[in-house]
């Protein structure tokens, strides 16, 4: 276990390495950050004494070893527009970001579970060609045009929810600030948390529909029903814990690939993210921003991904753990 | 679920109705961008003069049609050619509860003088000096004729305030572009409003000040939020569903739901950003000759541009100046004639056309890459082939200094709100002395042109001056120094309660503090 533990934190650093290598080379060609601290009058000359102070002048080596010094002693860089240090700001943003992703997820395990299950065992009714139908449709409509449309018949139309933002809040602790003790806070946070679910929740619902109907064809299940055994039991007892063993790293793993999908939602619903910051961070091209999320976002999937790997341990004792350090 | 739904929504609409009932007025405001700084002299940008009339005044400012109106100056007079004298309004009093006196005027003009931003506009200005504690003298180098057209940008700050080191030995006073300072966090001006929170990106309150001089002011509104929504959609979802109560910009896409929906209103007004293709004449030998430039001017139809591209959201020109500028001349229309285009191009012996690149930006301007395609359509007709690339501003704007292309679009507001500015930057000879023609990529000169710049720039007779601007607005015509399109209009989204109409203005700075609510 310990072994598998260390093996992963160096391999985190790997990816972390990598990442921050790609982040630095590519923001040469995101352009020049001078554009947006600067107005249009502003001579060439003192431009260029800008850009001197900011380092953009030196070498892409120098200017990276510069990065890499300061980043092994926690220090990401000063984003250009916050004016804070990168990793503060995102930090701030992130519990936004990850009630965001809470709210999608509680969704997605909340309606994929039972409409999965249903679709499996009666895939003939018309309430499951209705929920496959739409599961196309909601995989095949991009996030941003889902979003829009929502806010268009649930805000403008009809009234009953917020268009953006997060609504009132609440301080827990920290930079966390919850959405989820005040009324308001909730209906703020129902459009984006569908929005972001709208693309994972049929994935489930198919992924779950197919291992359970799996399940269903198999001996263990024919001789329980030869049994006689009640076939809620089976199905929910039974069927469906066999099932969800590969949904749980297939959602772990997506889980990771949400905080991903954030960018579009919050960027749609202005909701005070980290997607959303990223965004504009790329707009703006403030490149310590930039180059900061892509760390800590590797930083989240090396962290989920590990934690998918030692729950899967737990739920499959096939699988042994300890072992994958060796 | 829907059940649910409604009764939190019921909910939702007791707790605003409590809240109204306390009897404060708030009005919330989504803009595209929130301010980057709260230093007033950090960046000069719309953003950071919007925030200066919410918190500073300025001594004077710009009427809806381009008049100058007194604010914290009462009076002033010339006493000689190059001095402006100015009177102060007596008991105006600063956020911090300092009193205004021309020391704070004299310092503001010191740290202008300073500012990376603003020093090109304070450049002909010596000195303030101050006479007594309510006059002071504004002097220039040489007569200037654009003297109160800078005051407006004079928005005296709290010198005492401003002075002195934070508790980790910093000065207050500095400006930095790129990290932390006192000015870029802490505010105190004249100003209506009091900022009393803000997180960047995310919102910023402003409260009513108590102390505000201007008690004549109708304005009534205690309370402004002002949230920064980027995406269109959304900003205009915002305001259809009563989430906000302004907005800006309305994009053109949604001008006609907005002006449709209940309860809301458009204002819309032409602007003086103009936009504009410039041809690169030291790239192309063929853009050398006026001919060429004015059969591409010829084949470009920019009022078919307003009218399908923008939907009519934009006044078609044809010249850099737009009504109210001293140098607009009525007389001077815009051009549309393929057939004389194609006689123009014949005659300068390129009736076989040739082949340019063409670079513009895709979302700096409204529909910006809709219009470079369609100008590059309209180029085709009289066979010049365009090989045209669209790209984020970010991209482009290193682009456009290299002057990577044969033609480049370029939109531009001149800051003095004056027609010298736009040839200054776009069309004057290219210099790196004067920083004359920064951006001016079609490397256009006209000795003659410039000439008349410089004699305007020290004209302080307002006819005298107009008659030298508008020649040179004429003789950039009759070369066709670049291919002006339309001067790009603005919208705002009201809710119908609140007499938004009355202020805005062309310059964007909606005046907040006298916004009534009804």
């Amino acid at each position: 276990m310990f072994a598998y533990l260390v093996k992963r934190v160096f391999q985190a650093i790997a990816v972390m390495f990598v990442i921050s290598l790609i982040g630095f080379a590519i923001q040469g060609n995101l352009g020049d950050p001078l554009r947006e601290l600067v107005g249009q009058s502003v001579s060439e000359e003192t431009r260029q004494q800008l850009r001197d102070e900011l380092g953009l002048n030196d070498s892409f080596m120098t200017q990276y070893l510069r990065f890499a010094g300061n980043a092994l002693q926690g220090d990401l860089g000063t984003s250009y527009f916050f004016k804070e240090p990168a990793l503060d700001v995102i930090l701030k943003k992130l519990p936004a970001t990850l009630e965001l992703v809470m709210g999608a997820t509680l969704i997605i395990v909340g309606l994929s579970v039972p409409l999965g299950v249903y679709t499996a065992i009666k895939p003939d009714t018309i309430l499951s060609r209705l929920i496959m139908g739409l599961s196309i449709v909601g995989i095949s409509i991009p996030v941003f045009l889902t979003a829009i449309m929502m806010i268009f018949v649930f805000s403008v139309h009809y009234g009953w929810f917020p268009s953006f933002g997060r609504g009132d809040v609440v301080h827990v602790w920290g930079y966390w600030e919850t959405n989820f003790l005040t009324a308001d806070g909730w209906m703020h946070i129902i459009l984006p948390s569908f929005a972001l679910a709208s693309i994972m929740l049929p994935l489930f619902i198919r992924l779950i529909r197919s291992e359970m109907m799996e399940v269903l064809q198999s001996e263990y299940v024919k001789f329980a029903k030869a049994k006689g055994i009640n076939p809620r039991r089976i199905y929910f007892l039974h069927a469906l814990k066999n099932t969800l063993l590969p949904v749980i790293t297939v959602g772990g793993v997506q889980i990771g690939t949400m905080v991903a999908y954030t960018i579009l939602t919050e960027t749609v619903f202005q909701w005070p993210g980290m997607g959303f910051m990223f965004l504009e961070a790329v707009n703006r091209v403030d490149t310590p921003l930039i180059v900061a999320y892509l760390i800590v976002v590797g930083f989240i999937f090396v962290v989920t991904n590990t934690i998918v790997d030692l729950i899967y341990g737990l739920v499959n004792p096939t699988v042994n753990i300890a072992r994958m350090g060796a | 679920m829907t059940k649910f739904v409604r009764s939190l929504a019921a909910v939702a609409a007791v707790a605003t109705l409590a809240s109204a009932a306390n009897a404060e007025t708030t009005v919330r405001v989504a803009y595209d961008a929130d301010p980057v700084s709260m230093d007033p002299h950090e960046q000069l940008s719309g953003g950071t003069l919007q925030l200066s009339h919410m918190v500073f005044d300025p001594l004077v400012r710009w009427t809806k049609d381009l008049q100058f109106e007194a604010r914290l100056a009462e009076s002033w007079e010339q006493i000689d050619d190059t001095t402006m004298r100015f009177k102060l309004k007596n008991g105006v009093k600063f956020h911090s509860g300092n009193m205004l006196t021309a020391k704070d005027v004299d310092w503001t003009f010191d740290r202008l003088k300073a500012s990376d931003d603003f020093k090109g506009i304070f450049a002909p200005f010596t000195d303030v000096e101050v006479v007594d504690d309510m006059t002071f003298d504004l002097k220039t180098a040489e007569p200037y004729p654009l003297v109160l057209h800078t005051a407006t940008y004079i928005f005296p700050m709290d010198s005492a305030f401003y002075t002195g080191t934070t508790d980790d030995g910093k000065d207050k006073s500095e400006i930095v572009k790129h990290g932390d300072s006192f000015a870029s966090r802490n505010i105190s001006g004249t100003g209506p409003f009091v900022v009393s929170e803000r997180e960047q990106g995310v919102k910023v309150v402003f409260d009513r000040f108590d102390g505000y001089w201007d008690t004549e002011t109708a304005g009534n509104v205690d309370k402004i939020i002002l949230t920064p929504i980027k995406e269109d959609p959304t900003r205009v979802a915002a305001l259809l569903s009563g989430d906000v109560d302004f907005i800006a910009p309305v994009p053109p896409t949604d001008l006609k739901r907005v002006g449709d929906a209940d309860g809301v209103d458009l204002i819309t007004m032409a602007g003086t950003r103009i936009i504009t293709f410039q041809m690169n004449q030291n790239r192309v030998e063929a853009l050398k000759d006026p001919k060429v430039r004015l059969a591409i001017d010829y084949a470009v139809n920019n009022a078919g541009i307003v009218d399908r591209i923008m939907r009519g959201f934009g006044t078609v020109g044809a010249q850099a100046s737009p009504a109210g500028y001293l140098g607009h001349d009525p007389a001077i229309t815009p051009r549309f004639d393929l057939e004389k285009a194609k006689a123009l191009m014949a005659e300068a012996g390129y009736a076989d056309g040739f082949s340019i690149t063409m670079m513009a930006p895709n979302n700096r301007y409204v529909n910006d890459d809709k219009i470079a395609q369609a100008v590059a359509s309209m180029l085709s007709q009289i066979n010049i082939k365009v090989d045209l690339q669209t790209m984020p501003k970010a991209q482009y704007w290193p682009k456009f200094d290299e002057r990577a292309a044969d033609m480049m679009m370029i939109g531009w507001h001149a800051d003095t709100e004056d027609s010298a500015n736009f040839h200054q930057f776009l069309s004057a000879c290219p210099d790196e002395a004067t920083g004359n023609g920064q951006y001016n990529s079609g490397a256009y000169c006209n000795a003659e042109a410039d000439a008349l710049m410089n004699a305007s720039n020290s004209e302080t007779d307002p006819a005298k001056r107009a008659e030298q601007l508008q020649k040179l607005e004429n003789i950039l015509y009759d070369e066709a120094a670049f291919i002006p399109l339309h001067w790009q209009n603005l919208a705002w989204g009201s809710k119908s309660n609140m007499n938004s109409t009355d202020i805005v203005n062309a310059l964007n700075f909606p005046y907040f503090g006298d916004l009534v609510v009804q």
